[in-house]
C-alpha cells in the first residue's frame, strides 16, 4: 500500500492538483504524453519522432497496418518494451507530468498505473478469485482478507462478469468463455486501481457478441480511466473511441476526434487505409 | 482526392461505380425531362407533354434503385471518410433528382392543359427553363469531375432562376389584370414557372451535396437568394416598394 502510493505522489506530485471532475469532462487533461519519442529494436527504428498525447477519461484509438509501431508505441508508455534487450527508447513519455522513464520509477509499480489488455485472453491458471485477487495482493492494496474480497467483488462487477460468475469464484479462469476470459483480464487490470489502461487488439479473438461486450464494458469504464486500444478493426476504432491516430511505417500521421478521422480525415495516407485503398 | 476506383477489393469498386452509373443516368434522364417538359410548354405539344409524365417513372424506379445499393453499401462494406461522404451523396442527389423529375411531370401535366387554352407569351418561361437546363447539366458534370468550383458557380446562379421568376410572376399578374380570360392560363404559367424555380433550388442542394462530398465541409447558409415575389407584389402595390 505505501509503496504503491509512494509511486503514485512521485507520478502526480501535489503541484500538479487535478480539476475537479466537472471541469475534466468539459476539458480532457493530458493524461500521458509521448514527446520526440524514438524506439530502436537493434539497428532497425520502430517508432520516429513521436508525439501524441494521451486524453484523461477518454478512450484513443491506435489503427494502422501492421508494423506500423502501434504496438510498439502502447508497449512504450508502461515499459513493455523493457523486457525486450535489443529495444532502446529515446524521447520522453510522462505520466502526469512525471517520466516513466526515470530510473526513480519501478516499472513493476508503472504497470500497476499503466494496466495491460492483451489480444488473447491469458488468465493466469488459478481461481476466478485468485486471477482478480493477485495484483492488489502483489501491491499490498488489502490489509485482510474482508478487504480484498471488496477489490475482487468490485472489480468484477466494473468489468461485467460478477454477475455471471459469482457463485463460482472458486473455479479455475481459464474455464470460462474466451469473452469471460478478456472481461476477467479487465478487472484483473481494474483491480489495482490503474489510471491508464493499455488494449492491446482485447477482441480480435472474440465472437461479435463477446465483442460488443466489451465495447459496453470500455465505454462504462472509460469515466474513470484513460483508455488506449490498439485495433486493426476500423469499426471498433470508429465505436469506442473519443480519439484515433493512425500511424504508418513508424510515424504518427494524423490524429485526431474519431468523427472527423472518419468522415474527413486530413492526411491521404489516413484516407487511403481507413477506405481500403492501401497498395 | 482519392479516385473512387481504386480500392484493394475490386467488387467493392465495382459496386461504387455502379452507383456513380445509376446517378449519372439519373441525372441525364431529368436534364431531358426538363428539355421534353419546356418544350412541350412552349410549343403547346401536349403529345411531347404526355411523353414526358410518362417518363417520370423511370427517374422515380431509379432512385429506388440507388437507395437499395446504398443501404446495401452501408450495411456490408462499412463505408469511411471520402467513400462513405460519397455513397451518402449519391443518396442525397438521387433524391434531388427523384424531385426534379417530379417538377419535370407537373410542368408537362399544365403543358396539356395549356395546350388547350389562347396562347400567352411567356418569353421569360423560357429562358428560366434554360437557366436551370445549364444547372442540372453543370452540376452534374461537377458531380461526375469532382468539381467544386463548378458546383459553386451553380450555386450562385440560382439568384437569376429567382430573379427570372420574380419578374416573370409580375409580368403574368400584369396580364391577368388586363384580361381576366387570361387568368387560367397564366395560373397555369405561373405554377409552372415555380415549378421550374423549385427545380432551380434541387440543382443548388446537388451542388452543396457536390461540395461536401468532395471537402468534407459544408456551405455556408449564406447561399444568395433573390426576393421572394409573392410576397414583394403585395408590398409593390401596397407602397410602391417591393421589400
Amino acid at each position: 500500500m505505501t509503496q504503491h502510493m509512494e509511486l503514485k505522489t512521485f507520478v502526480a506530485p501535489p503541484t500538479m492538483e487535478k480539476p475537479p471532475e466537472i471541469a475534466l469532462r468539459n476539458a480532457p487533461e493530458t493524461k500521458m504524453a509521448a514527446r520526440d519519442l524514438n524506439v530502436f529494436y537493434g539497428d532497425k527504428q520502430a517508432l520516429f519522432d513521436v508525439a501524441l498525447d494521451i486524453r484523461s477519461r477518454q478512450v484513443t484509438s491506435l489503427i494502422g497496418p501492421s508494423g506500423c509501431g502501434k504496438s510498439t508505441f502502447i508497449r512504450c508508455l508502461n515499459r513493455m518494451n523493457d523486457v525486450i534487450d535489443i529495444c532502446r527508447v529515446e524521447g520522453s513519455i510522462t505520466l502526469d507530468g512525471a517520466d516513466v522513464y526515470d530510473p526513480a520509477i519501478d516499472p513493476v509499480q508503472l504497470r500497476a498505473l499503466v494496466g495491460m489488455v492483451f489480444q488473447k485472453p491469458n488468465p493466469f491458471p488459478k481461481s476466478i478469485y485468485e486471477n482478480v485477487a493477485y495484483g492488489p495482493r502483489l501491491h499490498g492494496l488489502a490489509r485482510d482478507r474482508e478487504e480484498l474480497d471488496e477489490i475482487v467483488t468490485t472489480s468484477l462487477k466494473k468489468a461485467g462478469l460478477f454477475e455471471e460468475v459469482k457463485d463460482r469464484l472458486d473455479e479455475p479462469g481459464t474455464g470460462l468463455s474466451g469473452g469471460q476470459q478478456q472481461r476477467l483480464c479487465i478487472a484483473r487490470a481494474i483491480a489495482v486501481s490503474p489510471e491508464v489502461i493499455l488494449m492491446d487488439e482485447p477482441c480480435s479473438a472474440l465472437d461479435p457478441i463477446a465483442t460488443a461486450r466489451i465495447e459496453e464494458l470500455i465505454d462504462e469504464i472509460r469515466e474513470n480511466f484513460s483508455i488506449v486500444i490498439v485495433t486493426h478493426s476500423m469499426q471498433q476504432a470508429a465505436r469506442v473511441s473519443q480519439r484515433t491516430a493512425f500511424f504508418h511505417l513508424g510515424t504518427l500521421v494524423e490524429v485526431g476526434d474519431t468523427a472527423d478521422i472518419f468522415t474527413n480525415p486530413r492526411d491521404q495516407r489516413t484516407q487511403d487505409y481507413i477506405t481500403g485503398r492501401f497498395g | 482526392m482519392s479516385k473512387i476506383s481504386d480500392h484493394i477489393v475490386t467488387s467493392y469498386d465495382a459496386e461504387l461505380n455502379r452507383l456513380n452509373a445509376l446517378i449519372s443516368r439519373m441525372g441525364g434522364l431529368a436534364e431531358t425531362q426538363l428539355d421534353g417538359a419546356a418544350q412541350a410548354v412552349l410549343r403547346r405539344d401536349a403529345e411531347l407533354a404526355a411523353q414526358v409524365r410518362a417518363q417520370d417513372t423511370e427517374i422515380d424506379a431509379l432512385e429506388h434503385d440507388v437507395g437499395a445499393l446504398v443501404v446495401q453499401l452501408l450495411a456490408l462494406r462499412q463505408p469511411m471518410a471520402v467513400d462513405l461522404r460519397y455513397i451518402v451523396s449519391a443518396l442525397k442527389i438521387a433524391a434531388d433528382l427523384e424531385r426534379f423529375g417530379d417538377y419535370a411531370k407537373n410542368v408537362a401535366k399544365r403543358a396539356i392543359a395549356i395546350s388547350q387554352m389562347p396562347h400567352i407569351p411567356s418569353p421569360g418561361l423560357d429562358r428560366m427553363a434554360r437557366l436551370v437546363q445549364a444547372m442540372i447539366k453543370d452540376v452534374l458534370d461537377a458531380y461526375l469531375e469532382n468539381d467544386t468550383d463548378k458546383a459553386i458557380a451553380v450555386w450562385n446562379q440560382d439568384v437569376e432562376v429567382d430573379q427570372l421568376y420574380n419578374s416573370l410572376f409580375r409580368e403574368l399578374l400584369t396580364y391577368m389584370m388586363e384580361d381576366p380570360r387570361n387568368i387560367t392560363g397564366c395560373t397555369h404559367l405561373l405554377f409552372i414557372a415555380k415549378n421550374i424555380e423549385r427545380m432551380g433550388d434541387h440543382a443548388t442542394n446537388i451542388a452543396e451535396t457536390v461540395h461536401y462530398q468532395v471537402k468534407g465541409v459544408e456551405l455556408p447558409d449564406d447561399r444568395p437568394k433573390g426576393e421572394d415575389p409573392s410576397f414583394a407584389v403585395f408590398h409593390a402595390a401596397d407602397s410602391g416598394d417591393a421589400e
